[in-house]
């Protein structure tokens, strides 16, 4: 069969030198095309958002639709950060997000490192609970979180926020970095060694610092994953002044209650809250993307 | 001597194993305890609240034993097995056109070209976006009156009355389904993608000569080696539209009627509006359990590899 199929190879090499320039052109034509498809297909909702939010509400309720925001208009924008509500929901997403991807980052990291450079008793067991906790649905321990943060007085706190998060993070943390931990060679931990440090000197001075990359894609990824958090954050806080922003997008409802739905504060609370994710992947793409998928890939 | 000194080389070889599973499992201990405390064991107490019936409404209501009565009254709650059909549904429809639309994407950007960076960049955004976000950017697109699918529709002369997406349940579901296929297809393609650039292109080469169409290329190679990434993005993206919960409190709160009502949604709304502890700890178990069975099916049926892909 092998033959007669490398025979039937050989026209194209006959076909005429303009023809194949023509065709060649049309298919880059056509890949460009649908690759702009793609892209206009991801952005497009994001980028309605944002002019959106840069109209004033005469221009955002015209029928038919103004497309552009002419002239654009900040007075969106100057209503949320007008409001305490949302100032304090910003400050509280920073505040929990950054402290559950820190703590997620000290406990993950060791757990991480003894996965991947010790011999320990239930290390099988381990792995199989961090799977477990990847694809654990929330539902099945918002209820007794909820009683027994009630009861410790945990309501309205942050670490009522944080510890779920640091806990429903490690699968991404610990994997992240195992990974990485993994890839570097043993032998510069080994020389550290006979240099006379400790096992754990070797790790803190010369296999964090190497990670270095690991661990910071590592960050962006918990850090994304607890910003974006809704379930615990809507059941835990209730005080006005403790929501998280996505719960206080969730239940925006304006400065004050007009007729209308406030769309153009809800648009630009929403870019807001996005822009710190937005920028992060656009600066670190690369090393998200990596981070992402070097689990899937590798099994 | 020799003896002696095999002893002696194994003792210190023992006692150093045993140094360093006492690491390892010090190490291991913090992961391990607050995986315990926050998820473990409020499961097991999760179950334990299946069998009483408790509610939150009245201080000091009393909150009796009931075996498995919940189990019983679930088995006649038409509003669960409606919450059951629309995330079988919803799940099922998502997934299956994410996979096909993130495999064509996929198969279409595995090459180099000039602006890689963009696009990849921009298939993150719709990853990193917050669902809560991306469920009310959608609300606004999908507004009746003022909403851009409507206004595009009625200049391109497809309809002449706007469609109200959010208030006709048969409309309803589907406006849903597609803001999730919308999130969550980039990441998809982009899992897929890293599979295919594992496989080595000497392969298609070989094919080629032997006579394979692309399309048979695509059946005979590209799809058995991309068998693991698929089947892990598989796992992952249907015990997460499972879990599905943002998107419909956010974009319709279930509505209209209960017609976008999923489990987890139906399941908070008896925690946390009916107050009712003890039924809602019973459907938190069933969910639990449906998530175990299908990541059951997916690693030890289909042998989906077990370390994977993340969210």
């Amino acid at each position: 069969m092998t033959a007669p199929a490398g025979i039937a190879s050989v026209p194209i090499a006959t076909t005429s030198f303009r023809a194949r320039g023509w065709r060649k052109r049309f298919e880059g034509f056509t890949f460009y095309t649908l690759v702009a498809g793609f892209v206009v297909f991801c952005l497009a909702p994001f980028v309605w958002t944002f002019l959106t939010a840069l109209k004033g509400p005469t221009t955002i309720f015209e029928v038919p639709i103004r497309y552009l925001p002419t002239p654009p208009d900040l007075v969106n924008y100057v209503d949320i950060f007008r409001q305490d509500r949302f100032r304090w929901a910003l400050l509280n997403s920073t505040i929990v997000a950054s402290s559950a991807t820190a703590l997620s980052l000290v406990i993950g990291s060791v757990c991480a490192y003894a996965i991947a450079r010790l011999n320990f008793p239930f290390k099988n067991l381990l792995l199989a609970l961090v799977l477990a906790i990847a694809m654990f649905p929330g539902i099945a321990i918002i209820g007794p979180l909820f009683r027994q943060f009630n009861a410790w007085g945990l309501t309205n706190n942050y670490l009522a926020l944080i510890l779920p998060n640091v806990t429903f993070t490690l699968p991404i943390c610990i994997w992240t970095l195992t990974a990485f931990f993994s890839e570097l060679p043993t032998e510069v931990e080994e020389s550290a060694r006979v240099d006379g440090c400790t096992r754990m000197q070797a790790f803190y001075k010369i296999t964090v610092p190497l990670s270095a990359p690991g661990v910071f894609t590592a960050a962006i990824l918990l850090f994304i994953q607890a910003w974006n958090e809704f379930l615990f954050a809507r059941t835990f806080m209730s005080q006005p002044t403790r929501l998280t922003a996505t719960v206080a997008i969730a239940q925006f409802e304006g400065a004050d209650i007009a007729a209308q739905y406030p769309w153009g504060q809800i648009t630009a609370a929403s870019i807001v809250i996005t822009l710190p994710l937005v920028v992060l992947v656009l600066l670190f793409q690369r090393r998200i993307i990596s981070g992402l998928t070097a689990g899937a890939v590798k099994g | 001597m020799a003896v002696v000194d095999l002893l002696g080389a194994r003792r210190r070889w023992r006692t150093q194993e045993s140094a360093e599973a006492r690491l390892g499992l010090l190490l291991a201990a913090p992961a391990i305890a607050t995986i315990l405390l926050i998820a473990i064991i409020p499961l097991g107490q999760t179950i334990l609240d299946s069998l009483f019936q408790i509610s939150l409404r009245f201080e000091n209501a009393p909150r009796p034993f009931v075996g498995l009565q919940n189990y019983g009254t679930l088995l006649g709650d038409d509003s669960w097995f409606n919450a059951l059909r629309v995330t079988g549904l919803v799940s099922g429809a998502s997934v299956a056109a994410e996979l096909v639309l993130g495999m064509l994407i996929a198969l279409l950007i595995d090459r180099s070209f000039h602006g890689r960076g963009i696009v990849r960049a921009s298939v993150l955004v719709p990853w990193a976006l917050t669902t809560v976000v991306s469920a009310k950017m959608w609300a606004w697109i999908y507004d009746g009156r003022y909403g851009i699918v409507n206004d595009l529709l009625t200049r391109l002369h497809v309809i002449d009355q706007p469609i109200i997406f959010l208030v006709r349940p048969e409309v309803t579901i589907w406006a849903m389904v597609a803001a999730e296929i919308w999130k969550t297809t980039p990441f998809m393609a982009l899992l897929l993608l890293a599979g295919l650039q594992l496989i080595p292109h000497e392969l298609y080469e070989a094919a080629a000569l032997d006579g394979a169409s692309r399309w048979g290329a695509f059946w005979r190679i590209t799809l058995p080696l991309l068998r693991p990434t698929i089947l892990v993005a598989l796992l992952f993206r249907t015990i997460d539209a499972v879990r599905m919960f943002d998107l419909p409190r956010v974009l319709t709160n279930g509505g209209p009627g209960k017609s976008t009502e999923t489990v987890v949604l139906y399941t908070y709304n008896t925690f946390f509006t009916a107050l009712n502890f003890g039924y809602g700890s019973t459907m938190a178990v069933m969910i639990f359990l449906i998530v175990l069975l299908v990541s059951f099916i997916f690693i030890k049926v289909l042998g989906a590899p077990t370390q994977g892909a993340r969210r």
